[in-house]
Order: structure tokens, then C-alpha cells, then sequence
């Protein structure tokens, strides 16, 4: 799950870490007083408005403004950002419409860094990187300088070591050109410190401060603010809820997930219905290899009944960009007769106007073949993915 | 002899008395698994039944504690059914009581405990299998985990795989080409996990009654790519495999936790060149996994 940076930097806060003085707004006029409240509260006359979505590169895509000319120059960014179509290079061709703006003080930057904490996959542990080339992606610089980004391993018994810090701090020249540098390496020690308890305690996936700046004064702030949760730690975590924004989600894949399904929208105009990740991947896979394009991921899962596959299925129905369905399942747990009762179900209630091939193997398979040949609709069989993958791929050319 | 599992297995199952747990161990009994054991805190006493192969009823004690039930019955194995706020604790229950072998089926497992699991495990003498996988099976003698039992036969080719139905996919198709299986292992979708492809493909590699391997893997990390270096380098017996998600977009996790592209790494293009280069026959599509395993043959 994804937050919005002003989100994220309210918990840095809550954890201790120094971040710059902000209001979140979702109107121009809240934008403009936001503004001359941080003016007059920082003695500063800069602040920064800055798109709040669920995606990065904003400040390249124009969505971030520096502003220096008090309350009109304010309206005037926050009315040419807020409701603009931002497009990133993570926000795909049509870009995502910001809804809200994020007004922040202006800060005297003398040194941009890139301070980035995941879970390493390979090492099983979370991994810290740093790199004095902060503001720029961090794919990019992995690429062309790789020898620029620094990494160290948190041991989850032992936390992250004091140093462990003061190598990354020393290696990112943290006392170079600040007026105590001492001081400046110990609270980059201290705001590492406090990152890393706060990624494990809030389950983080992601944590991403891009640019992490030192200021001319020598004060290390977080400019920037990225967090991701793990979604499987949902249960130990409420609070997350209040923290969801609808507006930056599919609305069909939230939907799909209060049902309990997997589901990722996708460009092509076949639908698919199958049980289980990889499976589901796969039936992807094959209907492009077979010449068609499937318009969405759908995994029902191991134990769906009968109303989550008629959810599923209804889901599929109504979308306008489906011309062909290709229901593949290979029943382990779940059972073809539950299957074929819940695309029955949710034809005979939606009508069914596409072509619909279905392709069952597995547990109870003649019962779930027998529902599908007595319901009436119009239905093909398959008996093998390649052979349903080639049957849907063409009828939704003939049609 | 296969590997992992034998017909001498002696299981407990952690979570038997919940809706998942009771009605797998249920399907295991069927299969001819020896569940010698149950664990539920605060259930200790009851007894779980089931109906064995060979028709006759089973009966299954039912402990409070793993290390009671592993004291009073000699269980060498865990299957782990408990909800996922409470799987990583049955992990290392299993783990503490002594259990050699733990296979955790549970979906849903927060990453953050599995890097602790996975700390904690070192050193110790236990595989973990999962979480978030389908389980073990060696045909006609030991099934551990939720997979149809039916549609496996016993045999000489091993299939491990990170995914569940995908792997039925495979099982199937080499049953219906008359191809067997020694012992099927499915090692799960999520990021941080047990054993991995590697540690599976060396139990094969020394298996003198396994004679080559289907691997499937996914989109996400780079397992695969590590094990296309273990086999370029020892593998002795010939390898097929297939990677589902060549068309999945980036930055979506696609069902499974470690299934998601993210910094254009963990591409099924990558993975399929590296392990092509590898001496891996690809599959071309997901429905000729089957055949082509034979193809090497």
C-alpha cells in the first residue's frame, strides 16, 4: 500500500525526524493560506507547492513549484497544479490527477542525498542505500554509477549498529563544507537510526527520502518522503485505513480486494477468471502468445465460494473494455463445480454478450462441466489452456 | 526414494482444529500421510478424525504445544495451517520442539516476520518449506500441503515451483504423458521465504531416483537467476522450466507478495536468457511444460 509524501513525513515526524514545516490542501484558497501562514510562522518568504499523488519524478513532470513571490505567485502555482493530469515516468502515458497539494516551507540547501531503506530479497534483510547523488532517480544511478550508492544490512536481532550509520555517513562526506561537522554526521547517525526502527515497526516495503538534504546551517532534513507498507501486514496496523486515498487506487482493484480477490487492470479486452497466482500469470501469458491481449490479472483464490467467483465474474462482465472471457481453472482446493456455479449465476443475472470460454481440470471437474452444458448459455469448452487461449483469441476477432 | 518425504514421515499439524486445518489434514489422512499429531493451544486432549487410504478410521491426538506433541508421538514434520498473524510464532515452535522438517502453507505472512523466521533458523538443522505454498508431496507415499493428491503418480521426475495451481498444470501434464513423480515441492510466492529453488535443485541432484526437474518459476527477485548459476555449474540431470508473468506490467504485484517487477528488475525475459543460458529447456508456453521435459530426454 502506497501513502502520499505528506502522509509519510507525518510519521518521520512522529518518529523524531526532521522535516520541513507543511500543510496538506485540496483547494487553491486553503493552498494560498497554507502559504502565508508558513511565511509568517518561518520568517522564509519561499515555500514550495508540491503535487501529493502516488507516484514519483513530480518535480520533472511539473509538479512541484518553488515560489518566491508571496500570495499570488502561490494561487497561481497551486491553481496551475491542482487538478493537472501530472504524467511521471512511474504514472503511465495518461498520467494521475492531483487532488491535493502539499505547501512546505523553503529550505537553504547546500548538499541534495539519496537515502533509501527495502527489503533485500537475497539477503533477507532490509537493506540501507545512500548516495551523495540525491534528486535523481535511483534506478538510473544503480545503472550508469553503481559504485556511487552505498549499502549495509540491518541484522534483525542485532538492529541497525551504531557503526554501521557512521560508515555511510563518513562515506557520504557528511562533515564536508557544514560549520560543525561533527554535529551534522551525528544527527544523519541519529535520523538512520530512527528510520530503521520505523520501517520495521510500521512494515514497511519501501522507505525512500529522495533528496535527504543538508541544509547550509548543517541540519539534515527530509525533503522528501516515500513510504510503502506490506500489504500482509494489514492485520496489526488500523491505522493504515485512514491512510488508504481512494482516488489514487483502481476502483476495480479496491473493489476486488474488499472481496477478497487479487485483480490488476490491464490494457488488452480479454478477461480472465482463474484460480491462483502463477496460473493466473500464465493464462496471461498464453492468450498473448496465441495473438489476443487479456485485460486484467484475476486470481479467485483457493477456497473462493460460490458468491466471491460471481463477485469475479460480474466484475469481469461489466467492464466495458472486456470483448472475450477465458475462465481457466485447474481445481486443487477449489472445486470446478463452484466455478461453474458462480459464472452461471452471474451471466443468467448480468447477461452474457461476450464470447465466454471456459477450460476445467481438476477436482470435480464433470460436475462443473455438467452445471456449465444444462445452464443454456452460450458457452465454449476447452479441454487444454493453448487450446481455450486459441478459442477465445478467436472469437473476439470474429466478433 | 525421493526426497524431503517418505511414507516414514510422522506429521503434526499445527492449526488442525481450524476450518483450513482440519479439512487438509482430513485430505492428507485420505492420501496416506501419517499425521501422528494435532496442535492447538488450549484444545490439548481432543482427538481429530479422519478416515485413512485404507478406509479405516483415524484417530489424531491433539496437543497444546508442539513439543508435547513431538515428546508423545515422535512427529518429525510440522504443517502449518494457523492464520497468519500467529504462522511465524508456529514456525518457530516447530522449529524449538525439534521438528526437521516445517511446512508452512499459511498465505499472508508480513515480510518483517520472515526476516526474523529466516535469522533465527540459521545454523539450525531444519528446512523450511513456504510460507505461502502449496507443500510437499512424494506420489503414493506422503502428502504434506493443500495439492490434489489424485493427480500426481509416483515416478522419477521432480518439480518444484513457486507457484500452486501452476504447478498442478505441470504435475498434470506429466502425468498424462506417463512421466511420474519422485517428489513435488512447492516453495511459495513470497519474497522472504524457506528453501529455494536451489536447495531444492541440490535434494534432486543427489537423488539417484530423480532423472530431471521442471522448475517453474515467476516474475519478481531473482531466485531464478541464482539458479540457472547453480545449474550451469553442477547440475548433472537435465532441467526444463517455465516463468509465468512475461506479460505482467511493472510495479503490480501480481497476487502472489513477490510477484512484482520493481526497478525493471525481475523480468521473465531476464530470468528465461539466464536460465536458457543455463542449459534450461524453456517452455514456450505454460501448456507444453510437459513435453518439454520429455524433449530432453
Amino acid at each position: 500500500m502506497k501513502i502520499h509524501e505528506y502522509q509519510a513525513k507525518q510519521i518521520f515526524a512522529r518518529y523524531g525526524l526532521a522535516v520541513p514545516k507543511g500543510y496538506a490542501c485540496t483547494t487553491v484558497d486553503e493552498a494560498v493560506a497554507a502559504g502565508e501562514k508558513l511565511m509568517a510562522e518561518t520568517k522564509i518568504p519561499v515555500v514550495v507547492v508540491k503535487a501529493q499523488i502516488h507516484a514519483g519524478g513530480r518535480g520533472k513532470g511539473g509538479g512541484v513549484k518553488v515560489v518566491k513571490g508571496g500570495a499570488s505567485e502561490i494561487r497561481e502555482a497551486a491553481s496551475k497544479i491542482l487538478g493537472m493530469q501530472l504524467i511521471t515516468h512511474q504514472t503511465g502515458p495518461e498520467g494521475q490527477k492531483v487532488r491535493r497539494l502539499y505547501i512546505e516551507q523553503g529550505l537553504d540547501i547546500a548538499r541534495e542525498l539519496y537515502l533509501g531503506l527495502v527489503v533485500d530479497r537475497e539477503q533477507r534483510q532490509i537493506a540501507i542505500m545512500a548516495s551523495t547523488e540525491g534528486g535523481m532517480e535511483i534506478e538510473k544511478v544503480a545503472e550508469e554509477s553503481p559504485e556511487k550508492i552505498m549499502t549495509v544490512h540491518i541484522d534483525p536481532v542485532v538492529g541497525l549498529s551504531g557503526y554501521q550509520a557512521r560508515k555511510l555517513a563518513f562515506a557520504l562526506k557528511l562533515g564536508e563544507g557544514v560549520p560543525d561537522a561533527k554535529k551534522t554526521t551525528q544527527s544523519f547517525v541519529a535520523l538512520l537510526t530512527k528510520l530503521a526502527t520505523l520501517f520495521e515497526k510500521e512494515d514497511c516495503s519501501l522507505c525512500e527520502i529522495n533528496p535527504l538534504i543538508v541544509t547550509k546551517s548543517g541540519d539534515i532534513v527530509a525533503l522528501d518522503g516515500k513510504v510503502t507498507f506490506d500489504d500482509n501486514a494489514q492485520f496489526r496496523h488500523k491505522e493504515w485505513a485512514d491512510l488508504l486515498d481512494k482516488d489514487e487506487e483502481d476502483p476495480v482493484e479496491l473493489e476486488a480486494k474488499d472481496t477478497g480477490l487479487s485483480y490488476v487492470s490491464l490494457d488488452g479486452n480479454i478477461g480472465c477468471l482463474v484460480n491462483g497466482a502463477g496460473l493466473a500469470m500464465a493464462t496471461m501469458d498464453i492468450i498473448q502468445t496465441h495473438g489476443g491481449t487479456p485485460a486484467n490479472f484475476l486470481d479467485v483464490g483457493g477456497g473462493a465460494t460460490k458468491e466471491q467467483v460471481t463477485h469475479a465474474f460480474k466484475m469481469i462482465l461489466t467492464s466495458n473494455k472486456v470483448r472475450g472471457i477465458f475462465v481457466n481453472i485447474f481445481g486443487g482446493i477449489m472445486r470446478c463445480d463452484v466455478i461453474a456455479e458462480g459464472v452461471v449465476a452471474a451471466s443468467k443475472e448480468l447477461g452474457l454478450t461476450v464470447p465466454l470460454v471456459v477450460r476445467l481440470a481438476g477436482t470435480n471437474v464433470e460436475e462443473g462441466k455438467k452445471i456449465l452444458n444444462e445452464s443454456g448459455l452460450k458457452i465454449q469448452a476447452a479441454d487444454t489452456m493453448a487450446d481455450g487461449a486459441k478459442k477465445i483469441v478467436a472469437a473476439v476477432a470474429a466478433a | 526414494m525421493a526426497v524431503l518425504v517418505s511414507a516414514q514421515t510422522k506429521v503434526v499439524v499445527q492449526g488442525i482444529t481450524g476450518s483450513a486445518g482440519s479439512f487438509h489434514a482430513k485430505q492428507c489422512l485420505a492420501y496416506g500421510t501419517k499425521i501422528v499429531a494435532g496442535c492447538t493451544p488450549h484444545r490439548g486432549g481432543e482427538v481429530f478424525e479422519g478416515v485413512g487410504a485404507d478406509g479405516k478410521a483415524v484417530k489424531v491426538p491433539v496437543f497444546d504445544t508442539v513439543a508435547e506433541a513431538v515428546k508423545q508421538t515422535g512427529a518429525d514434520t510440522s504443517c502449518i495451517f494457523v492464520p497468519a498473524p500467529g504462522a511465524a510464532d508456529a514456525i518457530l515452535e516447530a522449529v524449538d520442539a525439534g521438528c526437521r522438517l516445517v511446512v508452512c502453507i499459511t498465505e499472508g505472512v508480513p515480510v518483517m516476520d520472515m526476516i526474523r523466521v529466516r535469522r533465527s533458523l540459521e545454523g539450525k538443522p531444519v528446512t523450511l518449506i513456504g510460507p505461502n505454498c502449496p507443500g510437499v508431496i512424494t506420489p503414493g507415499a506422503c502428502k504434506i500441503g493443500i495439492m490434489p493428491g489424485h493427480i500426481h503418480r509416483p515416478g522419477k521426475y521432480g518439480v518444484v515451483s513457486r507457484s500452486g495451481t501452476l504447478t498442478y498444470e505441470a504435475v498434470g501434464q506429466l502425468t498424462a504423458l506417463g512421466m511420474g513423480q519422485s517428489t513435488c515441492i512447492g516453495i511459495g510466492g513470497d519474497p522472504v521465504a524457506g528453501m529455494d529453488f536451489i536447495d531444492a535443485l541440490k535434494l534432486y541432484n543427489d537423488d539417484p531416483d530423480t532423472e530431471g526437474v521442471m522448475m517453474i518459476g515467476e516474475i519478481g527477485g531473482n531466485a531464478e537467476e541464482k539458479a540457472a548459476a547453480y545449474i550451469k555449474q553442477y547440475m548433472k540431470k537435465p532441467v526444463a522450466g517455465f516463468i509465468a508473468g512475461a506479460t505482467a506490467p511493472p510495479g503490480k504485484r501480481m497476487g502472489h507478495a513477490g510477484a512484482i517487477i520493481s526497478g525493471g528488475k525481475g523480468t521473465a525475459k531476464d530470468k528465461i536468457a539466464a536460465l536458457e543460458a543455463a542449459g534450461v529447456r524453456m517452455s514456450p508456453s505454460p501448456s507444453e511444460m510437459g513435453v518439454t521435459l520429455k524433449s530432453m530426454l
